[in-house]
Order: C-alpha cells, then structure tokens, then sequence
C-alpha cells in the first residue's frame, strides 16, 4: 500500500546575499494514513520549511530543490499541474500556521474568509460552486465544530477583534474546511497563552479522533508532541536523526542529539535533577559540518562521523541517523 | 464610520483656515503693488492713491485680512486687475479644463498603475519586471515640458494624427456647457464629432501629466504587493487553496491598496499644481496656464484664488482618500 505522505532523499536550498544555505538535507519520511506523526527539533532545523514543502508553499526562487521527492497519494506534489495542487491544498493536505495574529487577512471578515476557501474548494473538487448563503451556512457549522460560540455572529467579526486563541480556532475551521486527509500543524500552540495552548491541543486532538484525520505535528516542545502523537520524528540541521513510537523514544532514545533533546526538558517530578542545555550552537547552514552534521556537538563522535554522513537505519525498534547509534544506548 | 468622517471634516476646516492665513500673507510681503499695478504705468501718484483706498489697500492689515475672509465666505475671490473680471468668474471658466485633464490623467495613472505595480511584483525580478521599473523611473525623471513638446513633435508635426494644442479644433462646434468639461459636456449632448475631436486634443496632455503618477502609482504598488505577497495570510490563503489568482487580486490586492491610495492622493492634489507645465505646452487654458499669466502681470488675487482652490481639492482629495481608508480597513473603523 502506498504511503499518504512519502518524502524521500528530499534535499532543499535557499539561495541568499551570502551563499546557498543547506536547509534540509536527504529528508526521508513515510507517513501511513490514520497516523499521528509529531515533528521536533530546535529552531531553525528545518521542520516548518519541510511542512510548507508538503503543500508546495516555499517560494522557488530563491528556495531550490536539490533532489529527492514528494509524493502526496503517491502523486508527485512538485510534478503536480494548477487543477492538481489546488485539489492538494486545502483538499489533500491543510496546514494550520503558528502564529494566529498574522495568519489571517485582516482587512477581510472571518466569514468572507472562510465562504471564500470553502468555494474554493467545491471549484477545485469540480463541485458545483455553493452559492455564497450556503458557503456561510457551512462555515458556521466549521466554526462550530472548533468549538466557538455564537458562530453565525462570528462571521461577521474581523480578525482584529478577536482573542488569539479564538483566532487559532478559526485558522482551524478553515483548515477543515477542504476534509483534508492530511492535517499539518505548524506549531500551532507556540504563539498562545499557556490556558490556551492546552484547550487548542485538546481541540486539535478531539478533531483527530472525530475525523480519522491524519496528523503530522509540527513542534520545539516535545511536550506538546508526546500529548498528540503516537510516533515522534527527530530532526537536526536539515536531517532526521531518529524516528521512533513515541513511548519508544521517550524510554530509550538512540540519537546523542535525542538523548540531549530529553535531558535538556526540566523534570518536575525530579527537582534535583536540572536540564542540561546541549552544548555548542546549531550549525551555519551556509556551510554545514561535513559527514554528521551534528558531529561538532556529539560527545559520542569519531573520526568516521566527521567523513561519512550517516544514513537512517533499523536500529532497536526505531530508525536513527547515526554511526554509534549501538554504543548510545542510555 | 460617521464619527470617522465628522472628524476628518472638522480637520479639513481647519487646514483650510491655515492656507487662507498663509496665502494671505505671502501675497502681502510679496514685493510689489497692486494699486500701481492696476493704474497702470502712466498713472498719477493720485490716481494710485484713489485705487489703493477703493480697494481698500490703505487699511491696516488685519482688517484687510477680516474683509479679505469675509468675501471669501461670500464667494467673492476679489476681481482679476488683468482680466479685470471677478477671480471667481475666471475660475470657473478655467477650472473645468485643468479638471478634465488632471480626471483623465487620475483614471490613465490608476487603471495602469495599479495593474502594471501588481504585475511587477508577482514577476519580481524577472524580465517583465525590470522593463516596467526601467518604464517607470524614466516616466519620473522626463520633464513634462521637454516630452510633451517631443510627442508633439511626433503625433502632431512628424506623424500628423494628432493636434498640437488646445482643447477643440476652431471649425469644431462646442457643446452646450453643463459641466464645462468638453469630454462630459459632448457626451451628454450626444455630439460624438465633438467628443472625437476633444478625445484627440487631450490625449497627448493628458498622457504627459499622467507619466509621473503612474510611475509612482506603480512604483508604491509594486512594493507594497511584494511585502503582502510575503506576508503570513497570504501564505494561508494559498494553503487553504484559494485560487492564486483571487489571491492576488482579491486577497492581497486590498491590503496593498491602502499606501496606494495615500499616494493616489497627494499625486491628487500634486497634478492640479502642476498642470502650469502641461498647458502652457498644450495651450491647455486651465488654471495653470491662468495662475501664470496672473503671476508675471504681479496680478495677486487671481494666484490667491488659484491656490485656495488647488488646496481645497488637495483637502478634498486627502478626505476622501480617509474615507476610503476606513472603507477598506476595518481596523480603522474602530479604533477612531
């Protein structure tokens, strides 16, 4: 059977001022329908560039594919011709962004917005177009099924006039509105209070389980991903370093740089324990470290980290980047 | 809204009190005399007196100015020494024409400003893109006397398909004035020889006048499109799988609009001052041309009125453009 989502060796550069930044490098990545997949790493990894490159949202120039492929339903997303990427977005995967404030238009009403992607995707599914009064029934019933109140009165409100949380939930109704089969979320809590991330992450964990939605995870909190996701991908630089069952990760982690990810989040069952930050910066991806390119930083590394890139294999259960993964054993 | 609009109204009165005050008084320390200016050159030093107290010249000044605002509250601008008519008169009669002109430039500058600007910026740096904004920046940099008088000697003298100057052809029967502008005037009565003949007379005036502002139309559209395009919701819209059209033109489109119109604006009121060039080429017999003629003459109070008038449709320009803003943005209309 074919994956929903199959990225292989996908390689991805942006062209700037000061040279061409490596960004992702090799990315291998399946994801099976039904599955709750969680992305992390630090800042700057890469995982919100690989979320946009689902959709094909990067902007090429100056983004630039080196290789690899995306395949979405087994077509190849950046093959797809206009009629094909518009049944993608929306229809085939949605997104939903991480900062509520900047995400939606903010000269048009919520209901404007939302009649207008939900028309759009009768045109793109070559439904006949709702006509604008049923577009906005549907889109009360969205708005409704996030759980807002009042949502026939919410229409007609503008974005500014809204809480970020009541706007996250919005971006969440337009994101349903296609039925998509793939749902990825972009750090979707970050930019909230901390009342409000858990009732979004509980809301986007209820629409998972109502609607067999396929979710991929985006997130820097490993918290927040071990919450929603059953299998959780690591990544470091531009690469994926592990990928693992949640439980298994969590219990015995392979990577040096997943073993430092755990070790750096504080535990308040043990106070005497304190999170040790991993030491060193995160490389500049102008010129990347050669081989692994977390080797600078690794306590376990060797001379043959620094010449050969390590490919992802089986290991333990779980499929990890790294030449010593056997001796990383916690 | 209405708030909005009471507020901004309250303002234009206001601003309009400050430029009577100034042009008052810059016509005031201007250098020369008026009363000898109206006795003429062989006038007595009696006959100059008998005019300065008739126009009341010999009266101190802030009780020149209180009359001088007083008449204006009557309409009344004071009279033309030169054309020895009421400014008011003249400014009726001249208006209309720098009108017409300054309209159809407006409509040429926006109806290619704005598309061209948005073409620009969604081919950012490719070929289309440079050719526009190498366009665009000569459009700024030609003055309009030195091209207006190049496309004359094109269209009118090398090519012959288009007259040098004026607004109709002296065997061309005028239209019954309604509005005074030639273009509205023959349409409405149905004179479609008329329209034709002024159609031809103010395309190459108003294509000159209309250079500068679309280039800046253009130039502002461009940029601000390319900042919206980048922008977050814009990136939503796409992944909701809005047409990338409507993206464009609907969902982005309105948000660059704003700085446009602020630009559509000023270009407004900039245009009406500066169709002094324009017409003195074309013999265009607008304002322009009349605040100029007023001017060497050292005839002040048609320059007065000329620049009362140009500044009140500067006002009304920037009200409406207020307007639009809090029309076209939400968050205006609340927060004032």
């Amino acid at each position: 059977m074919t994956p929903l989502l199959d990225i292989r060796g996908y390689r991805l550069a942006f062209d700037g001022f000061e040279g061409r930044a490596h960004v992702l490098d090799g990315i291998d990545l399946r994801v099976e329908a039904g599955e709750t997949v969680g992305i992390v790493g630090e800042t700057g990894c890469g995982k919100s560039v690989l979320a946009r490159s689902i959709a094909r949202l990067v902007e090429m120039p100056p983004g630039r594919v080196l290789g690899g492929s995306i395949r979405f339903g087994g077509e190849d997303v950046f093959a797809m011709d206009g009629r094909a990427l518009a049944r993608l977005r929306g229809h085939g995967v949605a997104m939903i962004f991480q900062d509520p404030m900047t995400y939606l238009n903010p000269v048009f009403s919520v209901g404007s917005q939302m009649v207008d992607v939900i028309r759009a995707h009768d045109r793109a599914e070559g439904k006949p177009r709702r006509t604008r009064a049923a577009a906005r029934e549907a889109a009360a019933a969205l708005l409704g099924a996030v759980r807002l109140p009042e949502p026939e009165r919410l229409l007609d409100r503008y974005p500014h006039e809204l809480s970020g949380g009541m706007r996250q939930r919005v971006l969440i109704a337009m994101a349903l509105a296609g039925n998509p089969r793939l749902l990825v979320a972009d750090e979707p809590t970050t930019a909230l209070d901390v009342t409000i991330q858990a009732q979004v992450l509980r809301l986007i964990g209820e629409l998972v389980a109502e609607r067999g939605l396929t979710l991929l995870l985006i997130s820097h909190d490993l918290g927040v991903i071990g919450a929603l996701c059953r299998r959780i991908v690591v990544m470091y630089a531009g690469t994926v370093v592990e990928d693992a069952e949640a439980a298994t990760l969590f219990a015995r982690p392979r990577h040096p740089y997943t073993r430092g990810l755990l070790a750096a989040v504080p535990d308040l069952a043990r106070p005497d324990r304190r999170a040790r930050p991993i030491p060193g910066h995160i490389p500049n991806l102008l010129d990347p470290p050669s081989g692994c390119r977390f080797h600078p930083r690794c306590p376990l590394a060797v001379t043959r980290c620094a010449a050969e890139k390590p490919g992802l294999r089986e290991v333990d259960g779980r499929r990890v980047a790294c030449h010593r993964a056997e001796d990383a054993a916690a | 809204m209405l708030a909005f609009v009471l507020k901004r109204l309250a303002l234009t009165g206001l601003m309009l009190f400050g430029l009577v005050c100034i042009t008052f008084v810059v016509s005031n320390v201007a250098p020369s005399d008026p009363a000898a200016l109206a006795a003429g050159p062989d006038a007595t030093r009696d006959m100059v007196e008998t005019i300065r107290r008739e126009y009341g010249l010999d009266r101190p000044l802030h009780e020149q100015f209180l009359r001088y605002v007083a008449g204006l509250l009557q309409g009344d601008l004071g009279r033309s020494i030169v054309t020895t008519r009421p400014v008011s008169v003249d400014l009726a009669r001249y208006f209309p024409a720098t009108l017409e002109l300054v309209l159809l430039s407006m409509t040429l500058g926006v109806l290619l400003g704005v598309p061209l600007g948005m073409a620009s910026a969604v081919l950012k740096n490719r070929a289309p893109d440079h050719l526009t904004r190498f366009v665009a920046v000569s459009l700024v940099a030609l003055p309009a006397f030195w091209f207006g008088i190049l496309l004359q000697l094109l269209f009118s003298v090398h090519l012959e398909w288009l007259p040098t100057s004026g607004r109709l052809d002296v065997a061309t029967p005028p239209p019954p004035p309604i509005t005074g502008m030639i273009l509205f005037d023959s349409a409405v009565a149905g004179q479609w020889a008329t329209f034709r003949d002024a159609v031809s007379h103010a395309v190459l005036p108003a294509l000159v006048l209309s250079f500068p502002c679309l280039a800046s139309i253009l130039r502002v559209n461009r940029a601000e499109m390319i900042e919206v395009l980048s922008s977050d919701y814009v990136t939503a819209a796409r992944a909701h799988g809005v047409p990338p059209l409507r993206v464009v033109c609907v969902h982005a489109l309105r948000n660059a609009m704003l700085p446009t119109l602020a630009i559509i604006g000023l270009r407004w009121g900039w245009m009406l001052g500066s169709t002094v060039l324009v017409e003195t080429v074309f013999d265009w017999p607008g304002i322009g041309l009349y605040a100029v003629s007023a001017a060497i003459a050292g005839d002040f109070k048609p320059v007065m009125g000329v620049t009362l008038l140009i500044g009140l449709n500067f006002m009304i320009a920037n009200l409406v453009v207020d307007i639009l803003y809090g029309v076209l943005d939400p968050r205006l209309r609340t927060s004032s």
